[in-house]
């Protein structure tokens, strides 16, 4: 069994408190992980200077050109993990194993973290909208229209609560190295494999050791992360999401409610839009941020629900490691009987549809987890409880609401699939400030453009731009 | 060390002693002449009489378990043993941050309980005479006046700051956060003030979290735990896991004693009972805690989740019931809201031990720990 350490800047720590990570569906051991207490983060981070500092030292089209080469080994190498190495296919099966995710999900997501990492210099250029890097490193500089300007980085290190059931979020910290700030990560309890696989190929691939802090461990540890970060994120429920609103240093992502809108320009022709509603609502097992969860429409919402009821209500739980799974396993005992029971309560009230009944049971449990098969619901109006509501498998509602009123009804949307040729509806829609990306045209919520900053750009969130005034010889020789 | 006769022989010896105190405290609480009201009340309600029928301290077993729910509520009157009614007494209260606190009555117990106490402590590390910092809750706590005693009765002056637990609690509950650190920072400021106003301070009492924060406040300001003269540490609380006590010795306190030159010491307890001694806590032991109660002057015994009157065997985990037989206060059976493992006696303390010491896992989720 591996014994996977802490890692403090660089150096593995083995703590007297560990935890076994098991497999969801036989109970078998994988890991043992050492648990960090806060203690141990909140004088670690008084050190965070150092790993900026060993960052500066290496030119960010080095640490760009290093990154590449780090997903090259991220995809291929067997590469050493606690006291044990680790193939790619390791990798999958592991993380498949203790997050409930199946295998091919697991290898989907790889590709995008790999993606991120191959394209990194593009990424960084759409993330700050074409800076110079130098500026960055450096604290200021002379943009390319000639003038001076000043981007200060606003911690030394980035912190990173992150949770165990979509690994899809790594995308959101790759950025840091390169721009120059060390990474502190909490990884989720059954999630360890991707920020200590994405430490280990930087490693292998020239980035300093130093410039990266991996503290497993329980809320204690969360806590001291978020506390004793200067800039951090989290990734969590509505309450956390509250809990952190307003709260400078730290960026909290939540619940994504990201919803598709039919205009009513083009409601009649919906039967078009099935397959890239299905695919919102399903893939990854609808359990990113990015799934829809809600279909918004002034009519023909009952044909819209019974059509995708229809394509995704037989889908049936299969084992992991099955290429045509597509339902990750509820792998916290109770939780799935949870969720259900809520969306029971709320199925009975009056103008409520389960319209994936006729399908079959959805909640499957098994001997050590429990499914949740995808649910598809019709609301007679957005005043139903369950309009607004999202879950971790693929749920969504179908919201019958006149156009009109849909913006004031929607609530905060991360992404929003606008489906208009309606330019005053697009006017709308690019001017509410409750939705975060938008897509205008038949593009899935899923289908994210990496050259779009997601919610919450991670430039702005790092760098405070500033005023910054030196001598006229000092902007030649900058421009020189 | 002793051998295994040895052994036995130490802890028939305590048990026989714990048997005659059980037997003489129930005598004392139950007698009409020198019984509080309180009891003197319930023996009306119980299906045995306690004075003839309690001949050891197994008999305890035939008391329903102590309900903490007693203790809200007055009049506080009704605590005190009739046969001390003219002493002067105090009033500790735990909990109270909303609705009514726990209360109880002291009237020697906390200055008795902290002198034996006093006597587990090396002079080396908590040399006679020297000034104590009391880093920990004020108002009406017993530790408040219990480490201020302690540091009186071995010839010291005692330093204490502000520190209002049920505000701390509050702060958590209300979830904000940046207050609470600040509230924090406030305490801390207090101790590196008396710490560094050249009161010659050497021992100190810190709740874990604080003693953390009083070691990096330090840091910041160029200096350490060490370099400011400390040398003995008395702790408490469930965060004293053996991972937390390697951290604060390896990362706060330079070292081992032997070689950092400050001795840390946990503790275990809570205003029902006096304190729990550990054995000392090193590496070779892999920071191993275990808490030994002062018998026959109280007792823990880890008991079965299914079944509070029964031990659990050496080694098995089971949920912490305390028992306190002083002269002015009775306990039977008192669940902790803690768990751990049962351990063997040793030559010290030839009766059962705890470790492990954690929030008993069914309250867990809804216990706040280690607040201050």
């Amino acid at each position: 069994m591996l014994n996977i350490p802490i890692i403090r800047w660089g150096k593995p720590y083995e703590s007297m408190e560990t935890e076994e990570v098991h497999h969801f569906s036989t109970g078998e051991p994988i890991a043992v992980v050492s648990q960090a207490n806060g203690g141990l983060i909140r004088r670690d981070m008084k050190k965070s200077q150092s790993a900026r500092d060993v960052l500066r030292d290496i030119p960010t089209g080095v640490l760009i050109d290093r990154i590449k080469k780090a997903g090259d080994l991220y995809d291929t190498a067997t590469l050493p993990i606690g006291d044990g190495q680790q193939t790619p296919a390791d990798f999958v099966h592991q993380q498949s194993a203790t997050t409930g995710l199946p295998e091919h999900m697991c290898a989907a997501n790889m590709k995008k973290n790999s993606f991120v990492l191959h394209n990194m210099d593009k990424i960084l250029d759409a993330l700050t909208r074409g800076l110079d890097l130098e500026i960055l490193s450096r604290g200021y500089g002379i943009e390319s229209r000639g003038v001076v300007v000043s981007y200060q980085a606003q911690a030394p290190a980035l912190g990173a609560v992150l949770p165990s059931n979509s690994p899809g979020v790594h995308t959101l910290w790759l950025p840091v190295i390169p721009l120059q700030l060390g990474l502190v990560l909490k990884p989720g309890p059954q999630e360890p494999w991707t920020p200590y696989r994405m430490m280990a190929a930087f490693v292998e691939a020239g980035i300093p050791a130093e410039a990266f802090a991996m503290y497993p461990g329980g809320p204690d540890a969360g806590a001291a992360v978020l506390e004793s970060c200067q800039r951090a994120m989290i990734f969590g429920g509505t309450a956390t999401v509250e809990q952190y609103r307003g709260n400078p240093h730290v960026q909290a992502h939540g619940p994504g409610f990201s919803k598709i809108l039919i205009g009513d320009d083009m409601v009649d022709r919906w039967e078009e839009f099935i397959d890239l509603i299905a695919e919102s609502i399903y893939i990854n097992s609808g359990r990113g941020c990015i799934n829809c969860s809600g279909v918004w429409a002034s009519r023909h919402t009952k044909e819209i629900a019974a059509a995708l009821a229809e394509r995704l209500g037989p889908i049936e739980a299969k084992p992991p490691t099955d290429p045509e799974a597509g339902l990750a396993a509820f792998t916290v005992e109770g939780m799935a009987v949870a969720v259900w029971n809520m969306i029971e309560a709320d199925l009975k009230e009056e103008g409520v549809t389960d319209m994936t009944a006729p399908h079959g049971a959805r909640l499957v449990e098994q001997e050590r987890c429990a499914y949740l098969r995808p649910m598809v619901v019709h609301c007679e109006s957005p005043e139903n409880a369950i309009a607004l509501k999202e879950y971790m498998f693929p749920f969504s509602t179908v919201v019958q609401c006149p156009e009109n009123e849909m913006l004031k009804r929607i609530g905060p949307t991360l992404v929003c699939s606008g489906i208009t040729e309606n330019q005053q509806l697009i006017q709308a829609l690019s001017d509410a400030n409750h939705i975060d990306r938008l897509n205008i045209g038949q593009i899935p919520t899923s289908r994210l453009n990496w050259l779009q900053p997601h919610e919450g750009n991670i430039i702005d969130f790092l760098f405070r731009g500033r005023a910054y005034q030196i001598p006229e010889e000092q902007v030649a020789a900058l421009s020189g | 060390m002793s051998t295994t006769t040895d052994m036995d022989t130490l802890t028939q010896a305590a048990r026989e002693r714990l048997d005659q105190h059980a037997y003489e405290t129930v005598q004392r609480h139950f007698h009409e002449s020198t019984g509080c009201p309180f009891w003197l009340g319930k023996k009306s309600e119980l299906n045995f009489d306690p004075l003839t029928e309690v001949k050891s301290y197994d008999d305890i077993k035939k008391f329903p378990l102590f309900e903490d729910e007693w203790l809200r509520g007055g009049p506080i009157s009704r605590w005190v043993p009739k046969d001390m009614v003219d002493r002067p007494t105090y009033v500790f209260e735990t909990g109270g941050t909303t609705g009514i606190p726990k209360s109880r009555m002291v009237i020697d117990d906390f200055r008795t309980d902290y002198e034996l106490f006093s006597e587990t402590l090396p002079d080396e590390y908590f040399p006679k005479g020297a000034n104590w910092l009391m880093l920990g809750p004020s108002g009406p706590r017993r530790l408040r006046l219990a480490v201020e005693h302690l540091c009186q009765h071995r010839g010291g002056i005692c330093f204490c700051i502000d520190l209002d637990p049920r505000w701390v609690v509050k702060l958590i509950k209300k979830g904000w956060m940046e207050h609470l650190d600040e509230y924090k920072k406030h305490c801390v400021d207090q101790a590196i003030t008396v710490l560094t106003a050249g009161h010659d301070v050497k021992c100190l009492f810190a709740t874990p979290k604080l003693l953390e924060s009083l070691a990096l406040g330090l840091e910041d300001r160029g200096t350490s735990i060490q370099e400011i003269g400390i040398t003995g540490i008395f702790s408490g609380g469930t965060e004293f896991t053996p991972q937390w006590t390697r951290y604060a010795v390896e990362e706060l306190l330079g070292g081992p004693p032997e070689e950092g030159g400050v001795y840390m010491t946990p503790t275990y307890g809570n205003t029902l009972m006096g304190l729990a001694c550990s054995k000392p806590v090193t590496a070779e032991t892999d920071y191993k805690i275990a808490y030994y109660a002062p018998q026959p002057r109280a007792t823990t015994e880890v008991v079965s989740f299914d079944d509070y009157n029964t031990v659990v065997g050496y080694g098995e985990t089971g949920r912490v019931k305390l028992t306190t037989l002083t002269k002015e206060f009775f306990v039977p059976g008192f669940m902790e809201r803690d768990e751990g493992e049962r351990e063997q006696p040793f030559d010290t303390y030839p009766w059962d031990g705890v470790s492990g010491v954690r929030p008993f896992h069914k309250f867990a989720k809804s216990t706040t720990v280690g607040v201050y």
